[in-house]
């Protein structure tokens, strides 16, 4: 076991292409650490460099107390699941699992002994004589779960490795990932572009976005105070919405796009300044009309049974300007066109800066 | 799968198959029935009688001595060629695999050879290494050693197998590279996190994965070399010293329009025939359940 330490990682391509712009991660022993972001963002590069497969051109990367900038992927004790499961496809599912602990001379009847294990506990026992190509997506998946585990190595990569399974399965999985690495109890860093699994599974969770880290932090602390826009953006579904707005001083936020909104126990930035506000679609609530701090004209409604997502615009706006979106109970009944009053919950508005984009 | 063509016209499909069918009829089955036909006649020392005598040739030609050490020399011939072309093909596509920068311009330099007529390519070895005017003789000859491949038999089938290989490498490289191309770049990856060196790595994934492509040059570098190679064999030793490097096609070839011993010429290029047909069952039987990866 081992904590897994990035200190100011940067990685530039040939052309002078700057992957990853420097980004330093303390990932305690045991804990599993999702980097999410978008596709470019550098993630899959970092996780590459973590185990070895791509050179680091500057900052360190140990793992436990041992810097391993230089040492070969076969010396870093780690196992790493691809996306495409990336099985031996000329082996059998027992072989497949077996070949990394041959390779390092683990004597026969320990092989044996420690794949039969890993089968039994990703219950893929009944296939071990098959070959990859006669199983299904998700069996795949857990012979590629079952040949990292089998290896007992210091430190689980992730790359990615939900991404080509169907909803239900990939929900199923999501699950399993987190009960094994709970047991294990191995660090493990994760790459995803699923804000959902993102959230679910990590203890850590790094946001990136070209080559930078935006946010690390607990997820649920990337949920309640996103570092910036593009955070917020990208955790949480539907999308946080940002409205361009004028601080008022006291009296609340003008918005850009028409209306005006009070802030409720949140300090307002000094008057005059331009800011973005944003709220989550969860966080507003109908209200009486006199206590509504904004009015929408709802003009999509989704239904999705549990949820209502009630689309819209601001009253008293310009058309186009302050488009929002907000989750309602199930059981509201709303119709194309109303007037909907709708109260922000207190202290759960937040503000970033108009220009840098970075929470206030 | 797409869908089946159907044409409503019955006529049209055949009129549509007719060149093609017409250019087989022509090229292929009207000669081979002429050489079935052929290898049953057996001709007067004059050539100015012609009897049907069944089998007679090609029991004769099955006894000969001089058949059974041509036999010999194609096979040795063959397997030599196969085996070397293809070792070095495999080398030097793993080493092409490896190269980033120039990639391009390094696999078109060697698949030039592949360019060059057979014949062509037996006429430069043997300027290369004829005893009286090659520079390489010459060099052999200098370090001390006796190179004669117009004497010796076997420094002559040396030479041909160089002749040949060297030829056939482009061919085989191509398809090695673009076998070692389709094997997926995270196997490798994984291969190497599960610690296995790179000679490791080589012989226990890559060299597995690229099976169905090594089967198919073997079945097409044997093909090549019993019958492709007639140039080269005319061109550098013409089947000599002695009948060290005679191989089955010059046999036919020497047998039948210098020897003009037409029966038994027709006789083995039946037997030829026979032999590319096995050949070409076996590799069509492999494609048709080749394995797919992945």
């Amino acid at each position: 076991m081992a904590e897994v330490t990035l200190k100011d990682v940067r990685k530039v391509y040939p052309g002078n292409v700057e992957a990853v712009k420097g980004i330093s991660i303390e990932i305690p022993d045991g804990k599993l650490c999702v980097l999410v972001g978008p596709s470019g963002c550098g993630k899959s590069t970092l996780i590459r460099m973590i185990a070895g497969l791509e050179s680091i051109t500057s900052g360190t990367v140990s793992i436990g107390p041992k810097v391993v900038n230089q040492v070969e992927p076969a010396d870093r004790d780690i196992a790493m699941v691809f996306q495409s499961y990336a099985l031996y496809p000329h082996m059998s599912v027992y072989d497949n699992m077996a070949y990394g602990l041959k390779n390092r001379g683990t004597p026969k009847a320990e092989i044996d002994a420690r794949v039969k294990e890993a089968a039994r506990i990703l219950a893929i026992e009944s296939f071990l004589d098959r070959k990859p190509r006669q199983l299904s997506g998700g069996q795949r998946q857990r012979v590629a779960m079952g040949r990292a585990i089998v290896r007992k190595p210091q430190v689980f990569l992730f790359d990615e490795p939900l991404s080509n399974l169907d909803a239900k399965l990939r929900g199923q999985m999501r699950i399993e990932i987190k009960k094994l690495q709970q047991t294990l109890g191995v660090t493990s860093v994760y790459v995803t572009h699923d804000q959902v699994e993102a959230m679910t599974l990590a203890d850590v969770l790094v946001v990136m976005n070209e080559g930078r880290a935006e946010q690390i932090d607990t997820p649920i602390a990337v949920y309640e105070r996103p570092a910036s826009t593009f955070v917020a953006g990208f955790i949480g579904s539907p999308a946080m919405n940002l409205m361009k707005a004028k601080s008022t001083g006291e009296a609340g936020l003008d918005l850009a796009g028409g209306g005006s909104v009070k802030l409720r126990e949140m300090s307002t930035p000094e008057a005059g300044r331009d800011i973005l506000l944003g709220v989550r679609p969860e966080h507003m609530s109908p209200a009486p009309e006199t206590d509504a701090d904004l009015l929408l004209d709802v003009s999509v409604i989704e239904t999705l049974g549990a949820d209502t997502l009630a689309h819209g615009h601001v009253a008293g706006g310009k058309p186009g300007g302050g488009e929002l979106v907000v989750r309602l109970p199930g059981s509201t009944r709303v119709n194309v066109g109303d007037r909907l009053p709708l109260s922000i919950q207190p202290g759960m508005a937040h503000l970033f800066d108009a220009s840098s984009g970075r929470r206030i | 799968m797409s869908p089946r063509v159907t044409f409503p016209n019955k006529v049209l499909p055949y009129l549509l198959l007719a060149p093609q069918l017409a250019i087989t009829l022509v090229f292929f089955y009207w000669p081979a029935s002429q050489a079935l036909y052929q290898s049953m006649l057996r001709e007067d020392p004059f050539g100015l009688s012609t009897k049907f005598v069944w089998f007679q040739n090609f029991a004769k030609v099955l006894r000969d001595p001089n058949y059974l050490n041509s036999l010999n020399v194609t096979l040795i011939f063959a397997v030599a060629t196969a085996v070397i072309s293809m070792g070095v093909a495999l080398v030097l596509a793993v080493m092409a695999d490896r190269v980033v920068r120039g990639r391009g311009v390094y696999r078109t330099l060697l698949i030039w050879p592949y360019a060059v007529a057979p014949a062509i390519a037996g006429m430069l070895w043997l300027f290369m290494f004829n005893p009286t005017m090659g520079s390489f003789a010459y060099i052999l000859r200098a370090t001390g050693y006796n190179w004669d491949p117009l004497l010796n038999g076997n420094q002559a089938m040396v030479l041909l197998v160089s002749a040949a290989a060297w030829k056939q490498i482009s061919y085989n490289f191509l398809f090695f590279v673009a076998g070692l191309q389709a094997i997926p770049k995270s196997l490798i990856e994984a291969a190497a996190i599960d610690g296995a060196g790179p000679t490791k790595r080589f012989w226990t994934i890559v060299f597995p994965l690229l099976a169905p492509t090594t089967f198919f040059l073997l079945v097409i570098n044997t093909v090549y070399a019993f019958f492709d190679t007639f140039g080269i064999v005319h061109a550098v030793t013409g089947g000599g010293p002695g009948k060290a490097t005679e191989t089955l096609v010059y046999k036919v070839y020497s047998d039948g329009f210098v020897n003009l011993i037409l029966g038994d010429s027709a006789a083995q290029s039946v037997i030829l025939m026979v032999i590319v047909i096995a050949l070409t069952a076996v590799q069509f039987r492999y494609v048709e359940r080749r394995v797919h990866y992945g």
